[in-house]
């Protein structure tokens, strides 16, 4: 577990030493982006990769703290950082009154569940008119006379770079929070209950709470995380921030860069975050479409080909390195061929 | 109210022929085929073009849309599905995301993101008058072909050796394996009458539903809420979820406005999943 620690240190201070050689506008962006869906990934991974309860409806909790922190800067100039935590803990709310009763439902029909309940969210966010229904909400832009302070207050930046060092933050602390989390007894609990319900109630593992104690955790990630990227980008709304598009990224980042690993997310959108950037900035903006069947048919091989998740690669490069001394890799390797 | 319930049950029908493509795939692999409004939107495309180009009645496409989406749907399982069908089950689902990512946007770049209408079909523009109730004879025709379907497809599963096949892959794999069924065969033959299915929707729905790229979306939700209502696997499910959604739909529009119909669809969902966590018929 340390060596995990010292594996998570050393990513981000090259995350974080990163800026000073680069000035481009678009790869800060990219990183930016890269940042803010490896943190929803981890959100995800806490609840599915952990806890095994495949969640397609993270992009409810993201837009809720996205609406949260936005509605209340927008209607009362209310500053974004107390908006992001109260924005966490609404989410947390809606992610226990809603998960409480669907729990109870496995597999794909808990999955199908989650996907349902986002769909709702989003329906009743299209068309409620305090949060300016399906027109979305413009953040009020700062002056350009506005002094630092305020600019850390309301959480707007002109340049990328400040943005870079917040969501490295945010994305540093989930971290560590899932690397506790993993190791800890919950943790176990939760991997337990992943491997098999039964088995997990039947040696006493309070299976319903447990669940929601990692919902809670998990919907409270992603709303902040949906507080950092609606400053970011200014305009939010019920169309990007609750689609099962955004659900499907989260799902697909994490999936792809290894489910049920810290470093899975993270690896995940690394590859991911600046391949859609990419295409979009280079093929997009033309309105046809292009970038994003390029987009899905990588999608496509790369789940073809590598259905372990990239994570899978360098698993089974260990597993080779072992094979040679022999002993349990051995056996292991065997077995699975 | 009779002619929304009467309009509700019409679509209803068209849901659920879309929906048991899917609980066919969905039951016997485990795997929920995200591509699959996609399928529909290209047979939709394919009677669209046929009318433009050659002016084929849609009617008269049907066949051609069933056999064109059928292939698509074995080419579909041997090209990705069976290379990620034994990983992980989450892996399998991302590709078929990817898949509708794919035909979406190849759709909308081959033919762009307009909204396109088949008007002067042989069906299409035509009323039948019963009483007060007005019914549009596309929608007449969509509802009795879906049924007709429904019908074959019932009766294939339960009276031919490959349908009964197909159940037996759907309970054990593995057993079915052993009792000598080349359960690689039954699953690709079971995509392509996932093909088929909304092959046959598609041309069925294209002299009266608007053609346009993103239009998978829509469906791929509904039919996967319709087919987890009804319960994975079952077509009796995804017959009664298909007249429910349609029902919900048109009579929740109705009296809460438009804006609120897709709402009440998952929220129903939502409570018949309280009463019965494994669907209407799941087991």
């Amino acid at each position: 577990m340390v060596k995990n620690k010292k594996a998570i240190i050393i990513l981000i201070a090259i995350m974080a030493i990163l800026p000073i050689f680069i000035k481009s506008k678009v790869v800060l962006n990219a990183i930016v982006l890269l940042l803010i869906f490896a943190t929803l990934g981890e959100a995800w991974n806490i609840i599915t990769g952990f806890a095994g309860q495949t969640s397609f409806g993270h992009a409810a909790y993201f837009g809720i703290g996205a609406y949260t922190s936005a509605v209340l800067y927008f209607h009362y100039e209310i500053s974004p950082l107390i908006g992001m935590v109260l924005g966490a803990i609404i989410a947390a709310i809606i992610g226990v009154v809603t998960s409480y009763p669907t729990f109870r439902l496995k597999g794909h029909y808990f999955a199908i569940a989650t996907l349902a309940i986002a769909e709702v969210i989003k329906q009743l966010f299209i068309s409620w008119r305090y949060v300016e229904g399906a027109t979305g909400i413009s953040i009020p832009i700062l002056p350009r006379s506005a002094t630092f302070m305020e600019r850390i207050i309301y959480l707007q930046f002109n340049e990328k770079v400040p943005w870079v060092y917040i969501s490295l933050f945010l994305f540093a602390v989930v971290v560590f929070i899932c690397d506790y989390l993993e190791n800890s007894k919950m943790g176990y609990y939760l991997k337990a209950i992943r491997e098999s319900h039964e088995a997990a109630e039947s040696i006493g593992i309070n299976t319903t709470n447990y669940k929601l104690y990692a919902m809670i955790v998990s919907s409270a990630i992603s709303a902040l995380a949906g507080s950092i990227y609606a400053q970011y980008i200014l305009y939010i709304d019920p169309f990007m921030m609750f689609s099962l598009e955004v659900s499907m990224k989260i799902v697909l980042l994490t999936v792809l860069g290894g489910i049920g690993n810290i470093f899975g997310p993270i690896i995940g959108a690394a590859i991911f975050i600046p391949l859609s950037e990419f295409t979009r900035m280079k093929l997009g903006g033309s309105g046809t479409g292009i970038d994003l069947m390029i987009y899905g048919a990588l999608i496509v091989l790369i789940s073809v080909f590598q259905p372990k998740g990239i994570i899978g690669i360098v698993e089974s490069i260990r597993n080779r390195s072992t094979k040679k001394k022999g002993g349990e890799g051995e056996v292991e390797a065997l077995t699975r061929n | 109210m009779g002619q929304i319930i009467v309009n509700g049950i019409l679509m209803g029908f068209i849901y659920s022929l879309v929906a048991i493509g899917l609980t066919l795939t969905w039951g016997t692999m485990g795997i929920p085929n995200f591509a699959h409004g996609d399928f529909l939107m290209l047979s939709m495309y394919l009677a669209f073009w046929a009318f433009e180009l050659i002016g084929i009645d849609p009617l008269l496409m049907l066949p051609i849309c069933i056999l064109a989406i059928f292939i698509l749907g074995v080419l579909t399982y041997k090209g990705i599905i069976s290379r990620v069908i034994d990983g992980a089950s989450l892996t399998a689902l991302l590709a078929t995301f990817g898949l509708g990512m794919f035909l979406k946007n190849l759709a909308q770049f081959l033919w762009t993101p307009n909204y396109r209408y088949i008007n002067d079909a042989l069906v299409s523009g035509k009323i039948i008058k019963l009483g007060n109730i007005v019914l549009g004879v596309p929608q007449i025709v969509a509802a009795v072909g879906s049924i007709l379907l429904v019908v074959v497809i019932v009766y294939f599963m339960e009276n031919t050796r490959t349908g009964k096949a197909i159940q037996a892959t759907a309970l054990n794999r593995n057993t079915a394996l052993l009792m000598g069924i080349n359960t690689s065969k039954i699953f690709a033959i079971t995509f392509g009458i996932t093909g088929a299915c909304v092959g046959a929707a598609g041309a069925l729905m294209s002299s009266f539903f608007p053609i346009y790229p993103t239009l998978g979306s829509l469906f791929s939700t509904l039919s996967l809420v319709i087919v987890a209502l009804g319960g994975l696997g079952s077509i009796k499910g995804a017959l009664y979820g298909g007249l429910i959604i349609g029902l919900t739909e048109a009579i929740g529009g109705y009296f809460l406005g438009t804006q609120f119909k897709y709402l009440l669809v998952f929220l129903i969902y939502l409570i018949v999943i309280q009463v019965r966590p494994k669907g209407l018929f799941g087991w």
